[in-house]
């Protein structure tokens, strides 16, 4: 392993790494336009170049090798002034419209200039205009070519992540322009990726766009719960402006790296699923017609399952949880509905839900938490239809259902059927949907977004979400919501915060064993 | 003077087979192939003193010897025939006068290199150099000397012609090879060089046409007969392509070492209309302009180098003192900026903007700053770049402002209106 040095740091590296690596690993910045670690090297855009000793010019960090010995200056008069020289090369016909481009704020023009430009312009010649600005690439992304700096970061990830080919550059010297090959559209379920990658304003996003200047935004360390990879993600959002976008919170997502999970990216089924955080919500406890408050509600749950309770007849309660909520939900249920009030039926799997999965990061099972529920819940297959038959049949008194769209999953005959034997169907969710209509009692529940705890994603690893703001309107969190009803039920499951029920969760669940929020971290941690 | 590489231009059809086989044509490669071994050849290469004649002077023989012999990948020979370098024009007729003294050289190259096939890649305007060749070509397949078993030896070559598609960039190395293979000429970066990591993956050998055509002799008259017609460390004689404001433009085989002064006054006949000299670029617009006291260099690549300057392709272009340099300087400068490639940010948008910079000097709309900052922008293309396309900007361009700065300023009347 060969052993250099980095502005007088000393660091030992494998080797074939690369200069830009090790200072990487060091931590010492040097700026870069066309590398990024999960592409391939292009070395195009020449901002990188630090000076190494017994080597006549700068040389590209990002091409160029450790060796045994070097002495590696990042900020040298030499390399200082290359930078600089870069920047201005690049800034030549980059047009000056930051106060209208989308990019600003996370512009790495705008950055290293303040870090290593700060020139005079030099610049009395006119710009080269280039053909297409603000020109739609398909669904999702816009392409303005004249702030493109050609550093063909989009053009590697087309063609080595998602090998769709749609983009390259096309004529020569300064009239070069990126651009999709002819009769190509931009449409695969990973073009979002381009615009994070996109190091200046040539790619932005359709639904970003003109919505929020960055610098607005707050960002949250949060797992993607559009299916069961589990992507890393940081929620973006603001709630400084709430006369904007009709008052919603969250404005975008963005992938959050994780080498073993998702690395840099994330799909545009699970980028674009945001909008349910803040749309189409429960806000209130409902029964039937009437808005009531949660101690009515509770109540209401407490007096249908305390004459089971008395009777003996706990077998007449059905829950049908879901893969969607935390395990630290899931947990809760279990000790509520599994071991306080055993002989209720409970499952949480349901059939057919499953989408497209492709062969990369999206896959078909949807919930973002079925090795989580499989974990904790450890249940007995079928009962979801034993509950729903026997509901139909009027053999369950009590339904409390957990988010599952009834509705969508076994047709709006059944489900009418069901409010109708039943006594008391519980609706606990989120957001509206067709069973909430049939429901008699709709109780609000926070999403991801507003909920501290832990998903288990398809590799058994388990993942931290942490919640960016509170719940909107009266929503609780699913474990808050029953830890009320224990009280009332007067067999109280008491915690402080997520993080207790994952101590206990840990100390009750073999493989959950040796877990707790400070081992997961924002890597997260496999299941045993 | 001996000639050797245009000994037979001019000759009536010297480019058919038959007339070559009766100048002692592809005794060179009769030579080597029945006689030597592939080191030896590359032996005598070495002591020839032969230097890469596409404009870098890389020795050739050593080049050849970058090839490891332990690597059971194929190997590759490409030439370099793209001859986009403005003022040169001498491969062009080895092409049409000589092909087959050229493809002589190209079977002993690959008999050293361990060869069993070549591209030649020819700049895409060079219709008839590509059809004689492509002739040449054929007249060799029909007589063995190309195909299987040639000469009646176990040694197979096959030669392939690849037209360019018309840009200067293909004309380095790399991006011909990237040209080659199909896709956008675009250089690569380095190491890995050629020799290692090549055409197809593979290792190989770019040489330029002038190059290999010095080859057959070599091995048919001794490397010693050669390196004793050049000057040290660079042997031969060399293709000059002489052009400008002279009585008698063309290409003139001179040995390496001649000076200038010569080239311009005796074998080109002097300054056209009896005018004096201004300048002369000595190795195609690459290489930094010279000026008149600046003549008596050898034109060989050491003593240039010594200069400031560069042998480069042999082109040279002379200008007379009716030239105006700014004129001359955009001129350069539209080049490269037409040329550059654009895959690196300096040269791609560095050459642009010195063209703009010049060019409105020149249309008299310059102002006193330009020329604080010109030298500076200029110099900040060269060193910064993946290939030496930028250091030529930074080079030629940078030259005639450095060199003729008072035309620059007379051409700067209004002053600065700040």
């Amino acid at each position: 392993m060969p052993k250099l040095t980095i502005d007088g740091k000393e660091i030992e590296v494998p080797a074939g790494t690369t200069i830009i690596q090790a200072a990487d690993k060091l931590g010492i910045a040097i700026p870069r336009y066309c590398y990024h670690e999960a592409l391939p090297v292009s070395g195009n855009c020449r901002i990188c170049m630090v000076d190494v000793e017994k080597m006549a010019k700068p040389q590209i960090a990002c091409y160029t090798p450790v060796a045994e010995g070097m002495v590696v200056k990042t900020t040298s008069q030499k390399v200082i002034d290359v930078r600089k020289a870069v920047l201005e090369f690049l800034l030549v016909n980059h047009p000056l419209d930051c106060p209208v481009c989308d990019q600003a704020g996370e512009c790495k023009l705008q950055d290293y200039y303040m870090d290593h430009g700060k020139y005079d312009s030099r610049l009395d010649d006119v710009k080269v205009k280039k053909e297409k600005k603000a020109i739609s690439l398909g669904p999702t992304v816009m392409l303005d070519q004249e702030r493109c700096i050609l550093c063909t970061r989009c053009v590697r990830f087309t063609d080595n992540i998602t090998k769709t080919h749609e983009f390259g550059v096309f004529d020569r010297g300064d009239h070069s322009q990126l651009d999709l090959y002819p009769g190509k559209e931009l449409n695969n379920n990973y073009s979002g990726n381009v615009v994070d990658i996109c190091p200046v304003g040539a790619l932005t996003d359709k639904d970003f766009r003109f919505k929020c200047r960055v610098w607005y935004l707050s960002k949250t360390n949060s797992v993607c719960p559009g299916c069961s990879m589990g992507c890393n993600i940081t929620v973006e959002w603001d709630r400084s402006r709430p006369h904007q976008q009709k008052k919603a919170r969250v404005m975008r997502l963005k992938p959050r790296l994780n080498p073993d999970v998702n690395n840099y990216w994330m799909c545009d089924v699970g980028r674009y699923a945001y909008p349910s955080i803040d749309e189409n919500r429960i806000l209130t406890p409902q029964f039937k017609n009437d808005l009531i408050s949660w101690e009515k509600a509770i109540a209401m749950i407490a007096q249908a399952i305390m004459p089971l309770r008395n009777e003996k007849r706990l077998d007449k309660i059905g829950v049908l949880a879901s893969a969607q909520l935390t395990n630290e939900d899931l947990f809760v249920i279990r000790k509520l509905f599994k071991d306080t009030l055993k002989g209720a039926h409970i499952d949480f799997k349901m059939p057919e839900q499953s989408g497209k999965s492709d062969d990369f990061l999206l896959k078909a099972d949807r919930n973002p938490n079925t090795a989580g529920a499989l974990a904790i819940l450890e249940l007995q297959d079928g009962v979801t239809q034993q509950v729903i038959q026997k509901a139909k049949e009027g053999q369950i008194d009590v339904l409390y259902v957990f988010g599952q769209d009834l509705v969508k999953l076994f047709g709006k005959v059944t489900v009418e059927q069901i409010a109708k034997k039943v006594k008391l169907f519980i609706y606990q969710g989120s957001n509206i949907n067709d069973t909430c209509s049939y429901a008699h009692l709709n109780i609000p529940s926070a999403v991801y977004a507003e909920k501290d705890g832990t998903f288990t994603n398809v590799q058994k690893r388990v993942q931290r979400i942490r919640s960016a703001f509170l719940p909107l309107g009266e929503a609780k969190g699913d474990w808050e919501i029953l830890s009320l009803l224990s009280q009332t039920l007067n067999t109280p499951i008491v915690y402080k915060n997520s993080k207790e029920i994952f101590k206990d969760m840990s100390a009750t669940i073999t493989s959950f064993s040796d877990m707790s929020y400070d081992k997961i971290a924002d890597q997260g941690m496999i299941l045993k | 003077m001996e000639k050797i590489l245009s000994r037979r231009f001019g000759q009536e059809n010297s480019h058919r087979l038959e007339n070559y086989l009766k100048d002692s044509g592809y005794e060179g490669a009769r030579k080597a192939l029945t006689q030597m071994t592939p080191a030896a050849v590359i032996d005598e290469v070495k002591k020839a003193n032969l230097r890469g004649l596409g404009g870098a002077g890389f020795p050739t023989g050593m080049k050849w010897s970058f090839i490891n012999p332990a690597n059971p990948k194929p190997r590759y020979l490409v030439i370099n025939g793209d001859e986009g370098e403005p003022g040169t024009f001498k491969d062009k007729y080895i092409f049409e006068q000589d092909p087959h003294a050229f493809l002589e050289g190209v079977i002993i190259t690959c008999f050293a290199i361990g060869s069993h096939k070549a591209y030649v890649y020819i700049r895409g305007e060079y219709l008839k150099s590509i059809a004689r060749l492509q002739n040449a070509i054929n007249e060799a397949y029909q007589n063995g000397f190309l195909g299987k078993g040639i000469l009646g030896t176990a040694f197979d070559l096959e030669v392939v012609v690849h037209q360019g598609a018309g840009a200067y960039i293909c004309g380095e190395e790399t991006a011909l090879l990237e040209s080659l293979e199909g896709k956008k000429g675009f250089p690569r970066l380095k190491p890995p060089f050629p020799a290692v990591i090549g055409l197809f993956g593979c290792p190989t050998v770019i040489n330029n046409v002038e190059t290999v055509a010095c080859v057959g002799p070599i091995i048919y008259k001794g490397a010693e007969w050669f390196a004793k017609l050049g000057c040290e460390k660079n042997g031969g004689n060399r293709l000059f392509c002489i052009s400008g404001h002279v009585n008698k433009p063309g290409v003139y085989e001179l040995p390496n070492g001649t000076t200038l002064r010569e080239m311009i006054y005796e074998h080109a006949g002097g300054i056209l209309n009896g005018r004096a000299l201004k300048a002369v670029i000595p190795g195609g617009i690459s290489a930094p302009i010279l000026t008149p006291d600046q003549i008596d260099v050898k034109m060989d690549f050491d003593s240039l180098k010594a200069i400031g300057s560069m042998a480069g392709s042999g082109g040279v272009i002379v200008m007379d003192d009716s030239t105006d340099m700014v004129w001359a300087a955009m001129i350069a400068a539209r080049f490269f900026a037409h040329e550059s490639c654009g895959q690196c940010s300096p040269c791609r948008e560095g050459s642009g903007w010195v063209y703009r910079n010049v060019k409105r000097i020149f249309d008299g709309e310059g102002r006193p700053h330009d020329l604080l900052n010109l030298p500076g922008i200029i110099n900040n293309i060269g060193g910064n770049t993946i290939c030496a396309f930028g250091d030529a900007i930074t080079m030629s361009v940078g030259s005639y402002v450095t060199k003729f700065r008072s035309e620059f300023e007379s051409k700067i009347k209004r002053p600065n209106p700040i």
